[in-house]
């Protein structure tokens, strides 16, 4: 028998529209190891993980699994096999318990009715035997991010995975949560179980993997030990050039205050009070990034200073003005903000209509792209042309479907509508979330050079190393206030954001300075 | 105000309440199993009314009750068929494959009426069985609990046990907790290896038997005839019913004492010096409020997009 427990062959993958996501890729796992499989988005790390899982058939190419030759036509052989995923998007039901969950499908029967004494003996044991404690009986919707992971992981165990695939487990959760995934992770290799993980945070790599699988638009790169490869030679790899992971930056020379906040507050539906008197002033020529753990009112603010959304009590000024007064978006870009939300499929775009339409949605009725009131589609695809060119936008012409398009290349879509809108101030909401490096490099160096045109940019990530990276300040929002305010960047890393965003600890309001 | 009052508080009343409800309740616990699954039964309506033809027509050839049962029940498993053929194998949209199906219901029971029988508005000459009322033996001679627990169609007890046959298998069996998860996120059930075309098919199957029972109610309860749209809106107040009462079947029941209480009221207030026009419109004037409040309240739920 091979030392490999994993061995895909030759994996092709067409499309019938034609795209070609795996053009002969070669996977080679090892028992008890935790492989990184690393590549940009679109590189087609997702299409190979499905493959495996038996979301998608492969066009051509063999899976040998524990040296046997198999065929994995649904999700359910795979998971017969030991195969387990935790996907991106966790597949859990939100109202019902962390019980529910894990036994969804496969749920111990008393007579007619499940039995919940013994599920919950049943999931209690599992989780004892991997120290990963979830807590049973609450709802899924009522636990943290973190939680919600375990849970995945939870569900692929009491299946009886041998082999886990993790799609981008990182992407969503604080350096603490991390750690502690990290840890959960190397117990179960040191059980015997295999990790496939897919990402394409190098540190986080080196810190975790055993080895590596790089993919590159759908081919096999290479594979190496990681103990042998710098992250350098990582990404250049992926990304096929070498990249500057760091940005160059000169010290920001912030100018008026643009945008101020007073005292925002909030309440949701449910009365949970999502913002409880916020403030925040915003300069032109500066980047102010803001971090906190999703849920702590990001969405809730972002909202009310994009004019989607009102405060319950509080104001806003754009320019000096009073926007209470301004009762839809329109008005907040009229005065001049642009805005790249967090949703780009909800509100960046209207994927059924093209990327030209798409690229002017915000200015269809001025010149050059309308006249009385009739649309100049000869300016309007000139237009799209050179946004295309500039902003890299992969696709075969301006009348295509946004839907079409990989997710990087919509935002991309998104992001060169809001930087050519001639805005004084641009809001952010993760900019860069699920994109490939080469793309999220390219948003991430616009966005400062907006800021040396003397914009003023609030960026809200939960990609730490983004916001340490750009942002000239950052503010921490924790259970709906700020709680800290850091105004020399270089002085912090993402542990000391993380104690923040956690609500470990707070900052006093002379501490945070008169910037708040 | 007198006479309002005692018209109300009659027995009568309560017993014309009781009478108004059953069908309702019955196509309301449809919806309700629907639309966990996450497949809104919009067909409820033209599925009551073939069903209430099914019913008949057989019962007036074979002069079987049980026959016209099971017929009328495989009415709702053809229509629920149907009506899942087209949303989950063809992927319409499946409101519009309802909607023909509800206008289907209306001109095809017409047609074959008038195939079978020669008449265009009603079965009148075909004689036709009616399911019976049922006396609880001593039960019925205590005074006032008799009156309320004794004597009812048999239809009616059915329904009240079905809102906990229901209530328990949604929220106690295997098949509950897979049409809810189904119906909330497809995905994570697909990713267990639960097939959401099977869970979605069988719900949408119980789903048209519910509305079935309801439908030979209104033409074998306490009529022995069929008449042409005779459901007149039910099966659409059955669906604001479950609407209104939420996702428990005791709270769908509730919904459903609602709106046929209201209809009880509007047959007894006729009887008073009070404008026909304005006790008609009664259970209607009752819907669009239940409705707006419904919508208002879900709107207000909406505006939280991390839940």
């Amino acid at each position: 028998m091979s030392e490999y427990v994993l061995e895909m062959r030759n994996i092709w993958k067409v499309y019938p529209n034609g795209v070609t996501a795996n053009k002969g890729v070669n996977l080679k796992v090892k028992k008890g190891e935790i492989h990184a499989l690393l590549g940009e988005n679109g590189a087609g790390k997702s299409t190979l993980m499905k493959i495996l899982f038996g979301f998608e058939r492969p066009t051509e190419g063999e899976i040998y699994y524990n040296g046997e030759l198999v065929n994995i036509n649904s999700p359910y052989k795979a998971i017969e096999l030991g195969i387990g995923m935790v996907h991106q998007h966790f597949m859990l039901v939100p109202s019902l318990t962390v019980v529910e969950n894990v036994v969804l499908g496969m749920e111990p029967r008393k007579g007619l009715s499940i039995d919940l004494k013994k599920s919950i003996e049943f999931v209690e044991n599992e989780m004892n035997k991997y120290g990963l404690p979830v807590p049973l009986k609450e709802k899924v919707k009522d636990i943290s991010v973190g939680m919600k992971q375990r849970v995945e992981i939870i569900k692929t165990l009491v299946r009886g995975a041998d082999l886990i695939i993790l799609d981008e487990p990182t992407a969503v959760l604080t350096p603490q949560e991390t750690v502690e995934l990290f840890k959960a992770l190397k117990n179960l290799t040191k059980a015997g179980k295999t990790v496939i993980f897919i990402t394409h945070k190098l540190n986080e790599v080196k810190e975790i993997a055993d080895r590596i699988t790089v993919l590159r638009r759908g081919k096999t790169i290479g594979e190496a030990e990681v103990k042998n490869i710098t992250e350098k030679d990582m990404s250049r790899m992926m990304v096929g050039r070498d990249v500057d992971i760091e940005i160059d930056k000169t010290p920001a020379k912030p100018g008026k205050i643009v945008l101020e906040a007073k005292n925002l507050e909030y309440t949701r539906f449910d009365g949970v009070k999502m913002l409880k008197g916020v403030n925040l002033k915003l300069r032109e020529g500066e980047i102010l990034g803001i971090a906190g753990v999703e849920g702590n009112g990001q969405t809730e603010l972002v909202d009310i200073i994009t004019g989607m959304d009102k405060p319950e009590n509080g104001e806003i000024f754009i320019f000096g003005k009073n926007m209470k007064e301004a009762d839809n978006p329109y008005e907040f870009r009229k005065i001049g903000m642009s805005f790249i939300p967090a949703d780009r499929m909800l509100h960046g775009v209207s994927k059924e209509d093209t990327i030209e339409e798409n690229l002017i949605s915000d200015r269809f009725n001025r010149a050059p792209f309308s006249k009385k009131g009739v649309l100049k589609y000869n300016k309007i695809t000139e237009f799209a042309k050179r946004m295309i060119k500039e902003f890299d936008i992969r696709t075969d012409g301006p009348k295509t479907a946004v839907k079409m398009l990989s997710g990087g290349n919509i935002q991309k879509v998104v992001v060169a509508r809001e930087f050519t809108s001639n805005s004084k101030i641009i809001v952010a909401d993760q900019p860069t979330r699920g994109i490939d490096i080469a793309a999220a490099d390219f948003i991430r160096r616009r966005l400062v050079k907006e800021r040396d045109n003397n914009v003023a940019v609030l960026l809200i990530s939960s990609d730490l190393t983004e916001l340490l990276e750009v942002s000239d300040r950052i503010l921490v929002i924790y259970h709906g206030e700020f709680v800290a305010h850091f105004e020399n960047i270089k002085e912090i890393d993402e542990q000391i954001l993380g104690e923040y965003m956690l609500g470990i600890k707070k900052m006093s309001k002379e501490e945070m300075g008169d910037l708040i | 105000m007198n006479s309002v009052l005692s018209s109300i508080l009659s027995w009568d009343f309560v017993a014309s309440g009781i009478r108004v409800t059953t069908p309702i309740l019955l196509a309301a616990l449809g919806a309700l199993v629907a639309e966990l699954a996450g497949t809104p039964n919009i067909a409820l309506e033209g599925t009551m009314l073939f069903s209430a033809f099914v019913g008949v027509i057989i019962s007036g050839f074979t002069q079987s009750l049980w026959l016209a049962v099971i017929g009328a029940l495989l009415t709702g498993i053809v229509m629920s068929s149907i009506l899942a053929y087209f949303s989950l194998k063809l992927k319409t949209d499946i409101i519009m494959a309802a909607i023909a199906l509800n206008i289907f219901a209306s001109g095809g029971t017409i047609y074959a009426l008038y195939l079978l029988t020669g008449d265009k508005g009603s079965s009148a000459s075909l004689k036709s069985l009616v399911l019976p009322n049922i006396d609880i033996p001593i039960i019925k001679n205590i005074p006032i609990l008799g009156n309320i627990l004794s004597g009812h169609h048999i239809l009616t007890y059915v329904a009240i046990i079905l809102v906990f046959l229901i209530q328990y298998m949604l929220y106690k069996t295997p098949l509950g907790l897979r049409i809810r998860s189904v119906g909330e996120s497809p995905d994570a059930a697909r990713s267990v290896g639960i097939s959401v075309f099977k869970t979605q098919y069988t719900a949408l199957i119980i789903s048209g038997m519910l509305a079935s029972l309801g439908g030979i109610f209104l033409s074998m309860g306490y009529v022995s005839w069929f008449a042409r749209d005779m459901t007149s809106g039910r099966g659409f107040i059955a669906l604001a019913a479950q609407a209104l009462g939420g996702t428990s079947a005791y709270g769908v029941a509730l919904g459903s004492l609602l709106f046929g209480f209201s209809e009880a009221l509007s047959f007894s207030l006729q009887f008073l010096n009070i404008p026909y026009e304005v006790t008609q419109s009664m259970p209607f004037i009752i819907t669009v409020g239940a409705l707006a409040f419904y919508a208002w309240n879900k709107s207000r739920n909406k505006r939280n997009r991390d839940i």
